[in-house]
């Protein structure tokens, strides 16, 4: 009697949420769940003129394949193409996508730790809403500027040399742009607060006691951190790390403006192949490819790191 | 103090944080075409060309008219999913969510491109639409982070009163929870907007010749000629953006203040 009351409740309840989150579900699915099973499917296919012929290939990934167009009814095919994994252009922005996404990670998120720290353990809890708000205010400001902004900072006679020539660091002007260091921290920069936040969330989770807990035990201030405060961090980290590195991959903005189109990225592959070059089953298979890299590194990640992210027993 | 060279870090990270935003009003009032040091001088002239270029004009009535569209959309699309999470259990709830929140992490190339090709193989005309369809995409996840927030901190009871006074559940929706959420939802509109009118990559790649502003930036600064205008525009900008969102915090703390919780802190 009791069991099948909570079966029907349980029922109305689940046809309640089901129903609430129908419109937004269904919106997702149509404008991405859709398209991004469309991609999967063209990166499997034939590339024609400004279409795509339903014939299964795996060229598209490895090996060589050849576009198509109708010529009086017969298609013929036109140009030969390697694959994403084959082709060596192609391959080398996917390596060099990874490690610049590799390197801006590993720098946002070493910057962001200590600020988060800083804030959570050092600002008195009133003011610590102010200081998220300072770190927030910049990213809400037009990131296309923002990006370009880099420029006039790590320029010629921008404003680092500048600094630099005047305090007598340096005699001769450095020159920083159109380099992929200079990438790096534009986009180091771009990613500051989503890298801050979810460490701080970690960080302000955790018992002071604990700490306290530890130095009585005769811990120093920074084993105690070592063995204490790092490990029950580690969630916020791996937030950090997986929030900054899977939409660094696909930047295309930085590429274009910081990197002076040197030094292109996945993104900037995919406008190009599937737009210019009109070959849409070899853009689809660089964006699926790109997006199995950063899934498979997520999960390694995520595998490495699982002893971090178990809840409390 | 202790640890002050934690505090002496604290603040050069804000300054590698504001480096770029800081320098906007020096070189919009530079006279110089070059954006370089040493400045040259005093001028207003950029601001005059802000305010005199018609093209700059018609993007922003574009992205403005794309914005309240997008935001509008996306924090109804939020209140439904955010309230069916947080007050629900359905099955298949995980990936849903999961799907809907995707796109805070999915790159935004591939997904404009995704839609794109779609787009294209049914024979849609790009346009302001098609744009808008995108950025709901792109806030609606940040909308449904805020707005579970707001129905989260809820307390169920008041709700459970609500029912026992002998209200149903639309208008106990109504009477009860909506001004309790009211803030929320407010913040959710201001946070989405102010994204879809920073939004790049999908403006550009499923827009049509109706340029949105950021798209008109970017074109923009490939002229050398034009960087000092933007550089004007940028400033123009920052002032905006955090007046806005001074606003959008200002109506976040009321929310947690009539909802008798301890403010946490951020957006995100």
């Amino acid at each position: 009697m009791a069991d099948a009351k909570r079966g029907r409740l349980w029922g109305s309840e689940a046809a309640s949420g089901l129903g609430l989150v129908s419109p937004t579900a269904l919106y997702a699915i149509l404008l991405l769940a859709a398209p991004l099973a469309f991609i999967l499917i063209a990166s499997f296919l034939t590339d024609g003129y400004l279409t795509i012929i339903p014939k299964f290939q795996l060229c598209n990934y490895f090996g060589e394949c050849s576009s198509y167009k109708e010529v009086d009814g017969v298609l013929t095919a036109t140009q030969k193409y390697r694959g994403a994994w084959t082709d060596p252009v192609l391959f080398s922005v996917m390596v060099r996508s990874l490690i610049v996404s590799i390197l801006v990670t590993v720098t946002t998120v070493a910057l962001a730790y200590p600020m988060a720290y800083f804030i959570s353990f050092n600002v008195a809890p009133a003011r610590k809403s102010i200081w998220l708000f300072l770190i927030t205010i910049p990213f809400w400001t037009s990131y296309v500027i923002r990006v370009f902004m880099w420029n006039a900072i790590l320029g010629f006679s921008g404003v680092l040399n500048s600094i630099m020539l005047g305090i007598g660091l340096i005699s001769e002007p450095l020159n920083m742009t159109y380099t992929m260091q200079a990438m790096v921290v534009t986009l180091a920069h771009s990613f500051a607060p989503f890298a801050i936040l979810p460490i701080y969330v970690a960080l302000e989770k955790i018992d002071r006691s604990l700490l306290e807990a530890g130095q009585d035990l005769g811990e120093t201030r920074f084993a105690t951190f070592l063995r204490v405060t790092l490990p029950l961090s580690m969630s916020g980290v791996v937030a950090a790390v997986l929030i900054v590195f899977i939409p660094t991959i696909g930047d295309y903005v930085t590429p274009k403006l910081v990197g002076g189109a040197k030094f292109p990225m996945i993104a900037n592959a995919i406008e190009v192949l599937m737009l210019k070059g009109d070959n849409k089953p070899l853009g689809s298979a660089i964006a699926v490819s790109a997006m199995l890299i950063v899934g498979l590194i997520s999960v390694l990640f995520l595998f490495v790191n699982r002893r971090y992210l178990r809840g409390p027993k | 103090m202790k640890l002050s060279g934690l505090r002496v870090y604290a603040f050069a990270f804000l300054i590698f944080l504001y480096a770029p935003i800081l320098l906007l009003p020096l070189f919009a009032f530079n006279d110089s075409t070059v954006v370089a040091f040493p400045l040259k001088g005093f001028t207003t002239q950029w601001f005059q060309n802000v305010w005199n270029d018609s093209d700059l004009w018609q993007a922003v009535r574009n992205s403005l008219l794309v914005a309240v569209s997008a935001s509008v959309i996306a924090t109804v699309f939020g209140i439904f999913a955010a309230r069916a999470s947080t007050r629900y259990a359905f099955p298949g709830k995980g990936p849903v969510m999961g799907l809907i929140m995707l796109p805070m992490v999915l790159p935004d190339m591939i997904m404009a491109m995704a839609l794109l090709v779609v787009l294209l193989a049914m024979n849609v005309q790009l346009s302001l639409l098609t744009v808008i369809m995108g950025h709901v995409l792109i806030c609606t996840p940040f909308a449904v982070a805020i707005l579970s927030s707001a129905f989260q901190s809820l307390d169920k009871s008041l709700e459970e009163a609500a029912y026992d006074l002998g209200e149903g559940p639309i208008s106990t929706f109504y009477l009860v929870i909506l001004p309790l959420v009211t803030p929320g939802i407010i913040s959710a509109l201001l946070i989405s907007f102010t994204i879809s009118l920073d939004e790049f990559v999908v403006s550009n790649f499923l827009g049509s010749k109706d340029k949105l502003l950021s798209v008109y930036i970017f074109g923009q600064l490939r002229f050398p000629k034009s960087v000092p205008t933007i550089m004007a525009l940028g400033a123009v900008l920052v002032a905006l953006s955090v007046a806005l969102l001074a606003l959008a915090e200002f109506f976040r703390r009321r929310g947690i203040a009539k909802t008798g919780l301890k403010d946490t802190g951020g957006f995100l």
